[in-house]
């Protein structure tokens, strides 16, 4: 090998990028080549987000685009710049308080192992603001590109509908409040 | 009285934790450690010339690039032999880097150490090796033709060869009044974990010691393995199991070549270093399982009872056999299932490929077993034109314990300690429907569907020892903090040892916490494997916690002045049977147990109100014990526990496209007293989805020179939800006699009959014998054709029948 060839790979070209995760902004040095989901874990340490194929398949590493499920490990994370990034932690990273997702998971027991959890958590949040009553065969359809070794997904699919009802519920309330704010104003 | 936890549907306690993104996997430590990365052989069969690492060395970023020759002392030797057996004639086994030979595509070969994973990778990919290439050995029918060698020095490439024989087999088959032969194969796949394997290990300089974590299945198997081969005491090693992404059986291997070779890497660099598994390298280098040819002679009475069978397989262990050879063992042992069989003899030759090494992915070995079996028990019901279930009720083993006669995977004599298959196969039948499904076969084909009805009955040894351990100590703030050796990856540990010991101490869920796979906390444990978990360290935490309520007991016994027996512990508080106005928290009494008590804390304070003086003439602490309110335990079973099951499946296979649907999944499982039945439906849900998986989706396929065709998720086709059937499930708990909590291995369970199960669907459906899986589409429609033109002969029950005598597919659109 001709030391000129090493000294070309040597120059590994890096950039300033600026990233939103999770409603905050980061200023980052980063390789021009290095995947969202390696900034994500190793520059931000949300290690939330996690890796189970890097071929885009498995879904571990979906996180949130602009609110729109993507696999982060597609995507340098310098292309997410002017885009906001929402992980697993974005949803919720309080243990003692989760999300309505988070919290269908824990009462549907969705899951076993948990690495491929964040990115089905990532998955549904967005699946049940676009579809807030899905039916069964729609709720097996929003999951069915995210891979599970251990649960048969019999109880991620339950997941779904507990979080539509959860959010559901939640809605309830919201409008009532506002109803009742609306009363109060009149 | 408090609710008994054991039996509760806890929701899991490490749910919140995990759902939030506050699991801690292994490739979440240690983040900014410098990682390694693998120069792996591309070739199967192949002797290396040369290997030139100047590429390498010159990338900015490297740190170290290490092959065979760096490797010290012991580490440079052969890896171990882990499980030793009579059958093994040719122990082999490979290198933490290969050196001068490789016998699969994978094996590794070079380590890079870079500043990252990224410039490990750039500098791996400008190591320049000079292979001598080999044919190399592919598949079982290669391998036992023998006319290549994997490894040198052998004459053929067999590895182990056994016979057992129960009874006399062969006057057996000269008497019985039927007798048929059945040949079966079975595919390989894999466990694929979510998570791959992965390793970190840190060298203190100061003191000289070796902190690892591991994504494995056995801390303490890693961490004597790893001091025995840095040559280091073994006090100096510790190993840490993180959050593991799931392992079904892949990560008891041990050590991996990535982890001996990290931890040297990691004391000469006096650093830490981190490796981290891709999925292209857990395809082609961690273990695979499954494949295997077999045959089958079976003898068996007009009423299908089986007087003699005859069982010989030959088995795909890869390029090496480390783990040696439980896979085959446990088939071997499994065969006779939930059946009395008086006659049985098996013969088992596991052969040398040069492909990835085969060790125990879920089910290790029994999946094959139960196919030969049912299949069989499918063929002697056509051959008499009874129903299915009734040739095996014929055969039910009755009374229990019934001996097996055969040694199994643990030395022990098995034996089938408790169950109930008749009632089991009633719950069966009225669950999938089974005496109403002709209607329904009627009224499918009127629409013009084909439908098909299937079974499966297996039986498990599970819960093997020699032993698993508990430690448990009581805080002086009242919490339990709970200990056991063996890893943890989805099964719930947390929550279900929390429910058995906050049943046998008396405490509040909420004040017990679990940690598992820690050699710091409890350096004895066997590891996660086999179905064993539940069984051995839940008896062990029983146990444990026995032993620390009477401590507890004795204590408050002196301090409220009344005999223990006479003391009972609810909710963390000690009182009298009924008398609750004389009472103590236990927190108390570990304040108590520890005659050094500075009043640090609440409890201190609060418990010198219950504080007797010790007489004169007496030590502090007595002859025979010793301070605090902590306690160890072992559990050892005198053999496996065997849990049994019965699965039935209801398919649909497209006339046309010969497109296979399962329609419904019906489970009755049988693993004694559940712990926490919505844990154990959940390992019942993810076993039958890998059994989907092995049934109708996944094989590995390698072509002629060894290669891996599929090694991505994109063409290895794991099944999504969208192949999945709901999964319907009905339980019954016979207790086993051989362990204080009365249970049963429930792990492995689901994969077990799964690709037995759909088989005898989709034969029911096609009507014509299915012996091989996996099957997809195109093997089916293969099949078919086969069939049309008489190769494949027709059930003999439905010669006549539309489905069976259906034409070719050429034809069958006009059906």
């Amino acid at each position: 090998m001709n030391q000129m060839t090493s000294n070309e790979t040597m120059a590994e070209p890096t950039s300033t990028i600026r990233l939103s995760v999770n409603g905050r902004d980061h200023v980052l040095e980063v390789p021009d080549r290095k995947l969202l989901s390696d900034v994500l874990r190793q520059d931000l340490s949300l290690t939330g987000t996690h890796v189970g194929c890097e071929h885009g398949v498995c879904g571990a590493c979906t996180v949130q685009l602009d609110g729109d499920p993507i696999r982060s490990c597609l995507i340098f994370a310098a292309s997410a710049q002017d885009h906001e990034v929402t992980t697993v932690e974005g949803i919720g990273d309080d243990p003692e308080n989760p999300s309505d997702v988070q919290q269908a998971f824990i009462d549907s027991h969705g899951l076993q192992c948990g690495f491929c959890t964040p990115g089905f958590i990532t998955t549904i949040d967005a699946f049940v603001d676009e579809n807030p009553d899905p039916t069964e065969e729609e709720a097996r359809e929003a999951i069915s590109g995210n891979l599970c070794r251990c649960t048969g997904y019999q109880n991620i699919v339950k997941a779904v509908h507990r979080t539509a009802e959860l959010r559901a519920a939640c809605g309830k309330q919201h409008s009532e409040t506002d109803e009742e704010a609306s009363e109060a104003n009149r | 009285m408090t609710t008994r936890m054991f039996g509760q549907k806890i929701k899991r306690r490490e749910d919140p934790r995990l759902v939030t993104g506050n699991g801690r996997y292994l490739d979440d430590l240690a983040n900014g450690s410098v990682a390694a990365a693998f120069v792996r052989s591309p070739h199967a069969h192949a002797d290396i010339i040369d290997i030139d690492v100047t590429g390498a060395i010159d990338v900015e970023g490297v740190i170290a690039v290490w092959t065979h020759e760096d490797l010290p002392g012991q580490a440079a030797d052969r890896l171990p032999m882990l499980i030793p057996h009579p059958s093994i004639v040719a122990p082999h086994t490979g290198f933490a880097l290969a050196p001068d030979h490789v016998n699969f595509v994978g094996e590794p070969i070079v380590m890079v150490v870079a500043r990252d994973r990224y410039i490990a990778e750039d500098a791996a990919g400008r190591i320049e090796i000079e292979f001598d290439l080999l044919e190399p050995i592919v598949g079982v029918e290669q391998s036992r033709a023998g006319e290549r060698i994997v490894h040198q020095g052998m004459s053929d490439n067999v590895s182990a060869h056994y016979v057992q024989e129960v009874g006399d087999v062969d006057s057996g088959l000269e008497n019985a009044p039927h007798v048929l032969d059945v040949e079966l194969e079975f595919e390989r796949s894999a466990c694929m974990p979510m998570e791959g394997k992965g390793v970190i290990a840190a060298w203190n300089r100061e003191d000289e010691s070796l902190q690892v974590h591991s994504s494995t299945q056995t801390s303490t198997g890693l961490r004597a393995a790893l001091a025995a081969r840095l040559e280091i005491p073994l006090t100096r090693v510790e190993v840490i199991t993180p959050d593991v992404g799931g392992a079904f059986g892949v990560k008891i291997n041990h050590p991996w070549p990535e982890e001996l070779a990290v931890a040297c890497a990691a004391r000469a660099l006096e650093t830490t270093v981190k490796w981290t598994e891709d999925r292209r390298e857990h395809f082609i280098s961690s273990a695979h399982e499954r494949a295997q040819t077999q045959t089958v002679r079976v003898g068996f009475d007009d009423d299908g009872r089986i007087c003699s069978l005859d069982v010989k397989f030959w088995h795909d262990n890869g390029a090496y056999i480390p783990y040696g050879v439980i896979v085959p063992l446990n088939t071997s042992t499994h065969v006779m299932g939930p059946y009395n069989i008086a006659n049985y003899r098996v013969e088992y030759w596991s052969l040398y490929t040069n492909t990835v090494m085969v060790t125990p992915y879920r089910g290790a070995g029994r999946a094959h077993a139960v196919f030969m079996m049912e299949r069989t028990v499918d063929a002697i019901a056509d051959e008499l034109g009874m129903d299915r279930t009734q040739v095996r009720l014929n055969n039910f083993v009755r009374e229990f314990p019934h001996p097996m006669g055969v040694t199994m995977q643990d030395g022990a004599e098995g034996c089938l300690d408790s169950g109930d298959f008749v009632t089991s196969l009633d719950k069966l039948k009225e669950l999938v429907g089974w005496d109403d499904f002709e209607a329904y076969r009627d009224q499918a084909r009127a629409e013009g569907r084909r439908v098909g009805l299937g079974i499966g009955c297996y039986v498990e040894s599970t819960g093997a020892g020699p032993y698993e351990g508990g430690h448990i100590e009581v805080e002086t703030s009242g919490r339990v903090n709970v200990w056991t050796g063996l890893t943890t990856h989805g099964q719930a540990h947390a929550t279900v040892f929390a429910q058995i010991v906050a049943d046998a101490l008396g405490v509040p869920m909420d004040s017990v916490h679990v940690a598992t796979g820690d050699t710091r906390k409890l350096s004895y444990s066997v590891g996660t494997w086999g179905s064993r978990g539940a069984v051995m360290a839940g008896n062990a935490l029983h146990l444990t916690a026995q032993k620390v309520k009477a401590k507890a007991l004795k204590i408050a016994g002196e301090s409220l002045e009344a005999d223990p027996e006479d003391l009972e512990i609810v909710d963390g508080i000690i009182s009298v049977k009924g008398d609750p106005s004389s009472s103590m928290p236990l927190a108390a009494v570990s304040v108590l147990s520890n005659p050094l008590r500075y009043a640090f804390d609440e409890s201190a304070r609060a418990a010198t109100q219950f504080a007797k003086e010790t007489a004169a003439e007496e030590p502090s602490v007595k002859a025979g014990e010793q301070p605090g309110l902590e306690e160890q335990e072992f559990f050892s079973p005198l053999r496996s526990t065997v849990a049994n099951g019965m699965h039935a499946a209801i398919v649909e296979t497209d006339p046309e496209t010969a497109d296979i649907t399962v329609l419904r999944y019906c489970v009755v499982h049988d693993c004694g007293p559940m712990i926490n039945p919505m844990v154990v439906e959940g390992q019942v849900h993810g076993g039958v989805a890998q059994g989907v998986g092995g049934a109708l989706y996944e094989r590995m396929a390698y072509d002629e020179d060894g290669q891996l065709l599929n090694a991505s998720f994109m063409d290895f086709l794991m099944p999504f939800a969208s192949e999945i059937p709901h999964i319907e499930t009905d339980h019954l708990e016979t207790p086993s006699p051989l362990n204080p909590l009365g249970i049963k291995g429930a792990g492995e369970a689901g994969t077990i009959p799964t690709a037995t199960t759909i088989a005898s669907a989709i034969e029911d459906a096609e009507g014509f014998p299915i012996r091989a899986m996996p099957l997809d589409p195109s093997s089916l429609w293969e099949l078919r054709n086969q069939h049309a033109a008489g190769a494949v002969p027709s059930l003999k029950s439905r010669r006549g029948d539309s489905a069976a005598s259906s034409p070719a597919p050429s034809n069958s659109g006009l059906q």
